[in-house]
């Protein structure tokens, strides 16, 4: 099968590009951007006009639910979200029931998500044993099964000594870590931002000394043990000078940012909109601020979605009741191109943080048009607004606090391994 | 963002909170309020603006007074009331809020009034329930116990009718009390010009002199020339542990005394919005004495929750909503 790809915009953050390009497609691969290979005969032709062409998004943090948590969403349900957000590949967090910390658990979801042939799953495993932050998991073994890091979710190591010895063994092999920097003790209970809506809505608060407090230790550890580890959701201010300072001081330190946090803060939650329950929690302005600058100057490399579908009646209860998270894996492109829009940032640079940057950290051959590799590529429209709502989400999770807004971002088509997966409804 | 407590036009939908609610608002209320206290008083202590309508007593948490003032409030407005202890019954089988709500619903409830000790509970089930349905929150966590903060407010302008002039203090548990953030609410919108909170820092939620208020943590400073004490109840589980070291040292540092008493002015009131710890919080001889309002309050209470709900049910033909001085 070869396919021609005409007049699109072709973005390609990688390889700097962004030009009104033909691409080539056959055999699954990217086989030429540009001119035409010679002899290159198109059993489909694409006319990609006024559409943007990139890399199909990878993307940091995912939850499919499975296995264990099937009525809060499915492996079928969220893959065919992610490929019409246009993601083509993820990673979820090991927090699924049993907990990711067995190799063949790894391996049948692997093998699961594979018969999909949707978007590409990469597992991150349990850090310790059911994420219990006491005994490691076996982190070779489970690699060996298919795993590109290892997370705690958001469950902490509150014993340093485990936190230690994890980071040395990671960076025996030179495994990635993923971690969530949260105090546990500070944010027990928490369940919104220690300010002035927590104060007013009589909400038990989680400080930002919490991020702080967890981010020092993990930095001062990675510098002893010169483990690799990736910051997932970077929520404050103070936290973006911390890897800042820790990044020029030559730590093998990468960290994201969800799309959420880009845009929202803690006055977001209203009237108690449990929507905005999330993990961590939205912090002041002064925070998004300072974390919109830290992902333009490369302080944080990447844009993760959070994408942690719930069933609808997990939201009816009170605030703090209701269950943590947002459907997101079909907002992580519209979020970031609106980000980029209001930040004056071209499309190049922010495509990179969903693309380039991701697959970077999870050092996976994916996130780039660059000849040879797998045809994995999202085709949209930068300019066609849709509005958020349950009918138009393919996630089981229908909960966002983004509900009824509309955005500038839909995808067209979703190739992976050069098959189209998605084509959007005329 | 749509003010949940309002109608289109402006009129009280739910009383949910305080905070949000326009000043007109809480002056109807308690105008209303002045025309219901003389109601207890009569030989019949009815009156008929809610005949026919049936009033739903909502507890998810345990409560005494509260939900007797309810009570005692729907009966003497002429409604018929049910009062549920949810805590102890469907809530222990699994049930969900809104399950309960909608079956009160299809027995035909006109009203909730709502207890629970989650913040935002209140405003869970008004957004839930159909148009012709009121909610009243009667507490939700640590957010708001508006009927409290209102009637709090009523027995001060009893005692002290120029709110414009007062300085009022309220001492103690701060970080967890609903009533708290109710009476700051209340104070301010009326035009109170110094509301201050006494309490040591472990007992001030983040931020809090952005509700409007002045901080002390001192009670000699703090308690310095009001003419009003309100003092806030502390819960058994904070008195030892990491918020407190003793109920003794708290009784020594934050409790009202006859000595502390004297700093204020010399008409000052003191009110608790019960139940009392004597001897933690306050001192017998200050909660019995001349200067205590704190039964008053209870008997205001009445009139508070009866103006709240006849203002609900129909709006009261008494005082309109923007006529009120």
């Amino acid at each position: 099968m070869k396919i021609q790809i005409k007049n699109g915009r072709v973005i390609d953050p990688k390889n700097n590009i962004d030009s009104k390009l033909d691409v080539f497609i056959a055999a699954g691969k990217i086989v030429a951007i540009g001119h035409s290979p010679e002899g290159f005969a198109a059993n489909q032709i694409i006319d990609a006009d006024n559409l943007v062409v990139c890399p199909g998004l990878v993307d940091l943090s995912a939850r499919l639910r499975e296995p264990g948590d099937e009525y809060k969403a499915r492996l079928v349900s969220e893959l065919q979200a992610a490929v019409a957000g246009g993601v083509t590949s993820l990673a979820c967090p090991p927090d699924t029931d049993p907990v990711l910390d067995e190799p063949g658990l790894v391996e049948m979801l692997k093998h699961r998500a594979k018969q999909q042939g949707l978007a590409h799953v990469y597992p991150l495993g349990a850090l310790t044993r059911q994420l219990e932050g006491k005994a490691l998991s076996e982190m070779s073994e489970l690699h060996t099964a298919g795993c590109v890091g290892f997370s705690q979710a958001n469950a902490a190591i509150t014993d340093t000594q485990v936190l230690w010895r994890a980071m040395e063994y990671a960076a025996t092999f030179g495994f990635t870590l993923f971690l969530h920097a949260e105090e546990p003790f500070l944010a027990a209970k928490g369940v919104a931002h220690d300010g002035e809506v927590a104060t007013r809505l009589g909400l038990k608060g989680i400080p930002s000394a919490a991020e702080a407090l967890a981010l020092a230790t993990i930095l001062r550890i990675a510098q002893e043990t010169g483990a690799k580890v990736h910051i997932s959701r970077l929520s404050t201010a103070e936290g973006v000078d911390m890897v800042r300072a820790a990044k020029k001081q030559g730590l093998k330190i990468s960290c994201d940012v969800s799309a959420h946090h880009l845009h929202l803060t803690e006055h977001d939650i209203g009237y108690f909109d449990a929507n905005c329950h999330l993990k961590p929690p939205l912090r002041t302005q002064r925070d998004k601020e300072a974390l919109s600058a830290g992902l333009k100057d490369g302080t944080i490399d990447a844009i993760c979605s959070d994408h942690t579908p719930v069933d609808d009646d997990a939201k009816l209860a009170p605030f703090a009741e209701a269950e943590i998270g947002a459907t997101g894996l079909e907002l992580l492109l519209p979020l970031t191109l609106k980000w980029a829009t209001e930040q004056k940032i071209s499309l190049l640079q922010a495509l990179g943080a969903i693309t380039e940057s991701s697959a970077r950290i999870l050092g996976i051959p994916a996130g780039n048009l660059s000849i040879n590799s797998d045809a994995d590529l999202c085709v949209f429209d930068a300019n066609e607004y849709w509005k958020v709502c349950p009918d138009t989400l393919k996630s089981q999770g229908k909960n966002t606090p983004f509900t009824g807004l509309e955005l500038a971002g839909k995808v067209k088509l979703t190739f992976v391994h050069g098959q189209i997966v998605y084509q959007q409804k005329t | 963002m749509n003010n949940p407590q309002l109608d289109r036009d402006g009129n009280l939908k739910h009383l949910l909170s305080i905070e949000g609610l326009p000043k007109r608002i809480l002056n109807q209320i308690l105008d209303t309020a002045e025309s219901f206290v003389g109601v207890a008083e009569r030989e019949v202590k009815k009156v008929p603006l809610l005949r026919g309508k049936t009033v739903c007593n909502l507890f998810f948490e345990n409560s005494t007074r509260t939900r007797t003032t309810f009570e005692i409030a729907a009966k003497r407005l002429s409604a018929d009331v049910i009062s549920l202890n949810v805590s102890t019954s469907s809530q222990s089988k699994g049930e969900t809020i809104l399950d309960t709500v909608d079956n009160l619903i299809a027995m035909h409830a006109d009203m909730f009034v709502v207890r629970h000790a989650q913040s935002g509970a209140a405003h869970l089930i008004a957004k839930h329930v159909p148009p012709h349905i009121h909610v009243v929150n009667a507490g939700d966590g640590r957010h708001s116990h508006p009927t409290q903060g209102l009637l709090d407010v009523f027995t001060i302008r009893k005692y002290k009718p120029d709110l414009h002039n007062l300085k009022i203090a309220i001492v103690g548990d701060v970080l967890h009390s609903r009533v708290a953030r109710s009476e700051i609410h209340a104070l301010t919108t009326l035009g109170v010009p110094e509301v201050r909170v006494i309490a040591p820092k472990t007992l001030l939620p983040s931020q809090v002199e952005k509700l409007g208020v002045h901080v002390f943590h001192d009670m000699e400073e703090g308690l310095k020339d009001v003419d009003v004490i309100m003092m806030l109840r502390l819960q058994n589980e904070r008195m030892s542990g990491a918020m407190l070291p003793s109920s003794q040292e708290y009784f020594k540092t934050y409790g009202l005394t006859q000595e502390k008493l004297k700093l204020a002015k010399p008409d000052a009131i003191v009110m608790h919005p019960g139940p009392m710890n004597r001897g933690v919080e306050i001192d017998s001889n200050v909660a019995d004495g001349k200067q205590s309002v704190i039964l008053p309050q209870v008997t205001y209470g009445i009139a508070i929750r009866m103006a709240v709900m006849a203002i609900l049910a129909g709006g009261s033909p008494l005082v309109p909503a923007g006529d009120a001085s």
